[in-house]
């Protein structure tokens, strides 16, 4: 089931199966992303989107199905989980920054510790991020210094201090206000711009309808509809356009 | 009634317990070092994922926590030298006050391990750190910073508790005295003399504490807030 060189997919889901003790999450769920693609998941909340997107990184371990990224057989149980995660960088909703560290420290740390940088050349590197976040100014400052907004750039500052292949991006907005999230969700776009191959769970269906290069639209755990933002305004299931009616 | 205090036969043997405060000191010092790290050894034993060494963790507190101390004690002194060890009272001492306070920093610094969130360890997790990795840089020191107010307060105990190692004749602080009021006949004002030589211990470790806490936990000394 390897996916030939002439196939450009960096993530494949094939027939994903997951199951939280008696509940049922994820029912045979597939798609693929291809390199410097920008896929959406939509859908209601306990849809399984989140549990998708964590599947990806090996947060979460599939009942049966096959997931590949970048190239690694996640769902092989003899997988190499650090090689996995030096290609995929996550972000999470409660941004998850380190509260005892400065950002600096808290954007060094993996290259540091993981990649074996010196600490003049990671140091760099994180002036480099934090300013690719648009916050040059915040290498010193400790995370509860900043606004959440803040907080959720220095964090995707951090995914990407590891070079990553792969973004996934799980509901990153969520905690945020409106003025915040604009500030945030500008930073992903920047990213998309330059060719960044991400998956996203959101709820801001007008951004995603937006940066989205492929849409999928989950319901109950099973993928009901997937393709160009259109399919928005033209469902041709009723659970996207009973979905599509209240979202937008 | 008439109370009559005569200090001067203690005072004239103040070498004696200023030698005495300084092993208690000492004493203190090294088993707050060594417990600590049995101690924090033993935390991340009780979450490990091989059940047997979460089993040992777990027998090792319980079996300490409700014993006394002075059986413990007794138990590893004249263990060891049936066992045909013979060691000196105070190294007994030594590692009777490390397997005592290492345990009960064991639960504490457990309750700190539990209180870094489970999003912690996912994101560290997800940046490629070992689990090792990440106990050290990103769930050690927030841990040990919320309990740090619970960790100085064990180890002034154990300082204060220390005195019972006068039992396998330790010359620290509360052996010595038991020697001077034997001496002298002045129990009361011996014992009122180490009390406050205990007080005054006690004050300088909260002070040396107070002086780790601002040099291992920066961001709280920049910022003054609770994590």
């Amino acid at each position: 089931m390897n996916i030939s060189p002439d196939n450009k997919a960096v993530i494949v889901l094939r027939d994903v199966e997951k199951s939280f003790g008696q509940v049922k999450v994820l029912h045979g769920v597939s798609f693929e992303v291809a390199r410097g693609q920008v896929t959406v998941l939509i859908g209601r909340s306990g849809s399984g989107k989140s549990t998708a997107l964590r599947c990806m990184d090996r947060l979460e371990k599939v009942d049966a199905g096959y997931i590949e990224v970048c190239g690694h057989v996640v769902t092989d149980p003899a997988l190499e989980l650090r090689k996995l995660r030096l290609d995929v960088g996550i972000v999470f909703q409660s941004y998850n920054l380190f509260p005892h560290l400065t950002i600096g420290e808290n954007i060094m740390l993996a290259p540091r510790s993981v990649k074996k940088l010196p600490k003049k050349e990671a140091a760099d590197l994180a002036r480099a991020t934090l300013a690719q976040v648009g916050l040059g100014d915040k290498f010193d400052a400790y995370p509860e210094q900043m606004s959440g907004g803040q907080q959720q750039r220095a964090a995707i500052a951090r995914s990407l201090a590891m070079q990553p292949k792969v973004m996934l991006f799980d509901e990153v907005t969520s905690a945020l206000d409106p003025e915040l999230t604009g500030e945030v969700l500008r930073v992903i776009e920047r990213l998309a711009a330059d060719g960044m191959t991400m998956v996203m769970v959101t709820h801001e269906m007008g951004f995603a309808r937006r940066i989205a290069d492929q849409l999928v639209f989950m319901h109950q755990g099973k993928i009901w509809e997937k393709g160009h933002g259109s399919i928005l305004d033209a469902p041709r299931t009723p659970e996207l356009q009973r979905f599509a009616a209240q979202e937008l | 009634m008439e109370v009559s205090l005569d200090f001067s036969p203690i005072f004239e043997r103040w070498p004696m317990l200023l030698d005495g405060a300084i092993v208690t000191l000492l004493l203190s010092v090294a088993a707050t070092v060594s417990g600590f790290l049995i101690g924090t050894l033993c935390a991340a034993g009780r979450n490990s994922r091989f059940r047997i060494v979460s089993a040992i963790c777990a027998i090792y507190v319980e079996a300490i926590r409700n014993t006394p101390f002075l059986v413990q004690i007794f138990l590893i002194f004249f263990g060891l030298s049936t066992l045909g060890f013979t060691l000196s009272a105070i190294t007994v001492a030594l590692l009777a006050l490390t397997i005592n306070v290492g345990a009960y920093t064991g639960e504490i610094m457990r309750a700190g391990f539990d209180s870094v969130h489970a999003g912690q360890w996912e994101a560290a997790e997800c940046l490629g750190l070992s689990r090792l990795q990440t106990y050290w840089h990103v769930v050690l020191f927030p841990a040990a910073e919320r309990v740090f107010p619970s960790l100085s307060s064990q180890f002034i105990l154990l300082m204060l508790a220390s005195s019972i190692t006068s039992q396998i004749s330790v010359p620290e602080l509360t052996g010595n005295a038991n020697y001077i009021q034997g001496v002298s006949f002045r129990p009361l004002e011996t014992y009122l003399v180490i009390g406050v030589m205990y007080f005054i211990l006690s004050v300088i470790m909260r002070q040396i504490f107070n002086l780790i806490g601002m040099v291992a936990f920066p961001r709280r000394r920049r910022l003054g807030t609770p994590l």
